[in-house]
Parts: C-alpha cells; sequence; structure tokens
C-alpha cells in the first residue's frame, strides 16, 4: 500500500507542477460564478413575476432545474478531469518512455495501477462533491431552495467519476492516449444519450426505449447514479412541479434500485481488476 | 563462473516471438558478477528484447532467465537491478533529486540525500540536483537516466545505449563509472552499438543477430590478428600475414641486410572487424 501512496503522490504533484488543478480551479469557480449569476436571475425575475399557472411552484421547479443542470456540468466536469489525469496511464506513459524506469523497480503493477486510481480518485471524487455542495450552497442563498436529497447526488457524482476513472485506466492498458479519451468521452456521451432516450421514452409511454435506457445505463454505472442523484434532488417535489420537473432534461425519472450502490461499486471493482490483469499481461 | 557464485544475470534457451516475428530464438547469456559484458547486434537483433526481458518488463516465450538467482522480473530481481533504457523520459517538471528521490523510494533505498549527491557526483551532474529535468539537455538527462540506474545498490545494471546522447566527455565518465562498477562486483550488460566503446571497457563481448547469440568471447580473443608493420630507413614495410611472434627474427634480418629499424607494430584487427565479419558474414 505504501507505494501505491508513492506512486499517487507521484502524479499528484504532477497535476499540481503541470497546473492542472490550478486550470481546473479557476474554470471551476468560473463555472460556480455563471451559475451564481443565473441563479441569481431567474430567483429574481420569479420574484418579479405574478406567479402565472397556481398549481405549479415556480421556485421548486426552478430550483430543481438548475441543481439537475448544474449536476449534469459537475459531472461532465469530473469526467473531464477523470479522462485526463488517467488517459496515458499505461500504453501512453509506456510510448513516452516515462513508465519502464517505475516498472522495473520493484513494485508490482497492480500498485502502480492502484496508485494512479488512489491519485484520481483522490482528486476527482472530492472535486465533484465539493462544486455540488458549492451550487446547493448558491441555490439556496439565491432561491432560498434545498434539494429534497444533497447525500445521494453527491455521493452519486462521486463514485460515477471514479467508475469513470476505472474504465479509463483500463482503456489505457490497451489503447494509447488519445484513442483512449476519445473512447471514453464517446462512453460517457453513449450513457447520457442513453439517460436522455429514457427520459423521453418515460414521458411517451415506450417501453423499448425505457428498458434499452435503463440497460445502458446500468452498463455503465456512472449514468445510472447520475439519474438516481438527479431524481433525489427533486424527489420531495410533488404534484404537477414534480412532474414537470422530472420530465425536464435536468430532471431524474428513474429511482434506481437498492442494488445500484453494490452494483456500481462492483463494476468499478472489475474494472480495475481487469486493468491490472492487462497491465500485467502487456509488454512493455 | 566459479560454482557456488550467484551469476548476476544468467539466461537459458530464451525464446521471444511477437505474433509472426522471432525476436529471441534461444539465447543462453551469463553476466557474472564484477564482470562487463557489451551486447553488440545490428538493429532488430534482438538485443533490447533480451535486455527488457532480463528487467521484467517483457515475458519470454520460452526460456528462463535470473537476476542474482531470482527469476527474472520477479520483485526480488527487480530489486537487484538497475536499469536504463534506450527510449526512456523523466518527468519535465521534475528536479533531478525528486527523480532520484522517488526511485529511492520504490527500491526502498535508506541512502537518503547523501546517496543522492553521491550519483549526481559519479555522473558528472554535481550540483544540478535542483535543476528540473525539463531543462536539461539530452546528454544530461541520460547522465541522469544512469544515477537512477544505480540506486539501490543494484547488482546487475542493464545499460542500453547509455552513451547514445554523450558527448566524449560524458562517454569518459561512463567507462570510468563502468570500470568502477567493475571492482564493486556489479555486473553490467552494456548495448550499445559504439563498438569502441565496448571495446575499450568489456571483459566479454556477445554479438547477437536475428535473435541468436552468433559468437562471444573476450574482445582480444574475437579480433584477428593483422600482421605486422616495420618502420625502417626505406619506409614503412607491411607483413600481413605475420605474427607478434616472427617480431624478433624479422628485426634480425633486417638489421642483417643493413637496414635501420625505427619501430615495429603489431596490428590486431578491431572489434569491428569481428562484428561485421560475425553479423555480414552470416548474411553471406
Amino acid at each position: 500500500m505504501s507505494d501505491a501512496v508513492v506512486i499517487a503522490g507521484h502524479a499528484l504533484r504532477e497535476a499540481v507542477r503541470r497546473r492542472v488543478l490550478l486550470v481546473v480551479g479557476l474554470l471551476t469557480v468560473a463555472f460556480l460564478g455563471l451559475y451564481a449569476l443565473a441563479a441569481f436571475q431567474v430567483f429574481d425575475s420569479l420574484e418579479a413575476s405574478d406567479g402565472g399557472f397556481i398549481a405549479i411552484d415556480d421556485r421548486a421547479l426552478a430550483g430543481g432545474t438548475l441543481l439537475g443542470l448544474a449536476m449534469f456540468a459537475i459531472l461532465f466536469l469530473g469526467v473531464v478531469l477523470a479522462v485526463f489525469l488517467t488517459l496515458g496511464a499505461v500504453r501512453g506513459d509506456a510510448e513516452r518512455g516515462l513508465l519502464q524506469p517505475l516498472v522495473v523497480r520493484p513494485v508490482g503493477r497492480t500498485t502502480l495501477l492502484a496508485g494512479r486510481l488512489l491519485a484520481a480518485s483522490a482528486v476527482c471524487a472530492p472535486y465533484v462533491v465539493a462544486v455540488f455542495l458549492a451550487a446547493v450552497a448558491i441555490t439556496r442563498v439565491a432561491g432560498d431552495f434545498t434539494p429534497g436529497s444533497i447525500v445521494v447526488p453527491a455521493a452519486g457524482l462521486a463514485l460515477g467519476v471514479v467508475s469513470v476513472v476505472a474504465i479509463s485506466l483500463l482503456g489505457s492498458t490497451l489503447l494509447g492516449a488519445t484513442a483512449n479519451g476519445i473512447a471514453i468521452f464517446m462512453l460517457f456521451g453513449t450513457g447520457l444519450a442513453a439517460g436522455l432516450l429514457g427520459q423521453i421514452g418515460d414521458a411517451l409511454d415506450v417501453d423499448a426505449l425505457t428498458t434499452a435506457s435503463s440497460i445502458i445505463s446500468w452498463a455503465v454505472p456512472f449514468e445510472a447514479l447520475y439519474e438516481n442523484g438527479l431524481h433525489a434532488l427533486t424527489a420531495d417535489i410533488g404534484g404537477v412541479t414534480g412532474v414537470i420537473v422530472q420530465l425536464g432534461p435536468f430532471g431524474g425519472a428513474s429511482d434506481a434500485s437498492a442494488a445500484l450502490w453494490p452494483w456500481a461499486l462492483a463494476w468499478t471493482a472489475a474494472m480495475v481488476a481487469l486493468a491490472a490483469l492487462s497491465f500485467r499481461r502487456r509488454d512493455l | 563462473m566459479s560454482p557456488g557464485v550467484t551469476l548476476a544475470l544468467s539466461a537459458r534457451g530464451l525464446r521471444k516471438r511477437y505474433g509472426a516475428t522471432t525476436a529471441l530464438d534461444g539465447v543462453d547469456l551469463e553476466v557474472g558478477a564484477g564482470e562487463l559484458v557489451g551486447l553488440l547486434g545490428p538493429n532488430g537483433a534482438g538485443k533490447s528484447t533480451l535486455v527488457k526481458i532480463a528487467c521484467g518488463l517483457v515475458r519470454p516465450t520460452a526460456g528462463e532467465a535470473a537476476v542474482a538467482g531470482a527469476p527474472a522480473g520477479s520483485a526480488a530481481a527487480r530489486a537487484a537491478t538497475g536499469y536504463l533504457a534506450e527510449l526512456f523520459r523523466f518527468p519535465g517538471w521534475a528536479r533531478a533529486e525528486e527523480v532520484l528521490a522517488l526511485h529511492q523510494r520504490l527500491v526502498r533505498s535508506r541512502g537518503g540525500a547523501a546517496e543522492r549527491e553521491a550519483l549526481l557526483e559519479r555522473v558528472g551532474l554535481a550540483g544540478e540536483g535542483r535543476r528540473r529535468v525539463e531543462t536539461m539537455s539530452k546528454g544530461m538527462q541520460q547522465r541522469l537516466g544512469i544515477a537512477q540506474a544505480l540506486i539501490g545498490e543494484p547488482r546487475l545494471v542493464l545499460l542500453d545505449e547509455p552513451t547514445s546522447a554523450l558527448d566524449p566527455a560524458g562517454r569518459r565518465t561512463v567507462r570510468d563509472l563502468l570500470v568502477g562498477l567493475r571492482e564493486q562486483g556489479v555486473g553490467v550488460l552494456l548495448n550499445s552499438h559504439l563498438l569502441s566503446e565496448v571495446e575499450l571497457v568489456c571483459d566479454r563481448v556477445v554479438i547477437v543477430d536475428r535473435g541468436r547469440v552468433v559468437t562471444q568471447g573476450r574482445p582480444h580473443e574475437l579480433t584477428a590478428p593483422g600482421g605486422v608493420e616495420i618502420e625502417t630507413s626505406d619506409g614503412v614495410r607491411r607483413l600481413p600475414d605475420a605474427r607478434r611472434e616472427d617480431v624478433p627474427g624479422i628485426v634480425r634480418a633486417l638489421v642483417a641486410e643493413g637496414v635501420d629499424v625505427y619501430g615495429v607494430r603489431v596490428v590486431n584487427g578491431t572489434l569491428e572487424d569481428a562484428y561485421l565479419a560475425a553479423v555480414v558474414g552470416r548474411d553471406g
């Protein structure tokens, strides 16, 4: 374990020295600034309006939709970070000659991989949780809106990006850095598209779409975790408002079963195990 | 090698295939403790594959290799090995002493700052510990690579083209360093295209072609005699078939003829001649 910590420390030092974390920090501040501007503008305009339809809680609708949008953006930022921290971990670094001096040391290849997993997870998971909490705080200050759950979406985001780290590490043992990055982003896009199709299927009551979406979401559990988090955000909003917010692009229509969490953990562990197996068999 | 003395490197019947390509086709090789062995051969002969099997980067298709008695690739073997790859790179953001400190931690060296400073001085980088890798010339990076390979007092040092980027002074430094390793009882396998370097410093030379050892021996054993040159008052006479033992008789005969003799040189063939005879000769 101590060797994995040494490797993780090396990877984190690289992220700091290469100013990856600085750039991410600055862009995140910009994102939160824009989010705050949007949230205050939306809630101010609601304040000024005469209420519209009586049956709709427009504050809950706006708050739920804004936080859903924030979750989408945060997941995207977290995935970008996860992919860029790991896309060249094995083949990319081997092609550049960075990996060989480390692999010949008496550190197991699995330990090297564990170090990279640890480093990327230690950056990405706290990152998405912190940005999500900041978005929740902004939404509360701007519109006095508190989501139905904070823990479930935050934990879902965290486990979701860790699962992306795992699949990206597996990809890095099979593909060069560029090809791996493209593959992971396409997988991410496929998951999101499947989620949207599922919502369309729900709205139009098309079982085939809903089933296909559900299968894809579980095959790439970051999507199922994201949808579950979206659902938890607005689960306590009832009536017409609840229906509208959950049908929207940033509303979670589906409530995952209790099996999602162990499944996502097992899936992530399986990806790491496959990555370790693939790395062990690879000639460098 | 005397019985009971553990070889720094021992390889028996090593074969390696990459798909349809045979990189090694039954190589036997030994490097004794305190022995400097030069590994020569044309591009694609299998030299780098042999070195990579020894340090655990590549798995053999058949045969076995051991480093200091431990199976090549095992943690014990890697702990006893220092390796400089032909195409290696250290992170540009890292300082020289950070590179060495990382490798110290991975081999659990307790040498600390004293070991780092001593190694940097040994490779001619004294006082450059704070320098970042990205600001170093290729030659300086190669010196740093050699210093990295010597961390933790390895029993076998594998150097793949260690002087390719070095100027003549740098090559001299490396030659002195190799002689020092021999005195410490470290076995060295030196893979190089610089035949003059190998001839100057190596105890034994192994020539590999098309995945097989085509000849091996001490440099002077491999080089063929090239006759005798005698500088006389009539000019330089070349006797291509004469040998060292013939010199006194030749000189006596010349003096008896009234010819003044100013100098005699026994001409030996070069390692280059031996190499070309072994490699090009096989091509017919």
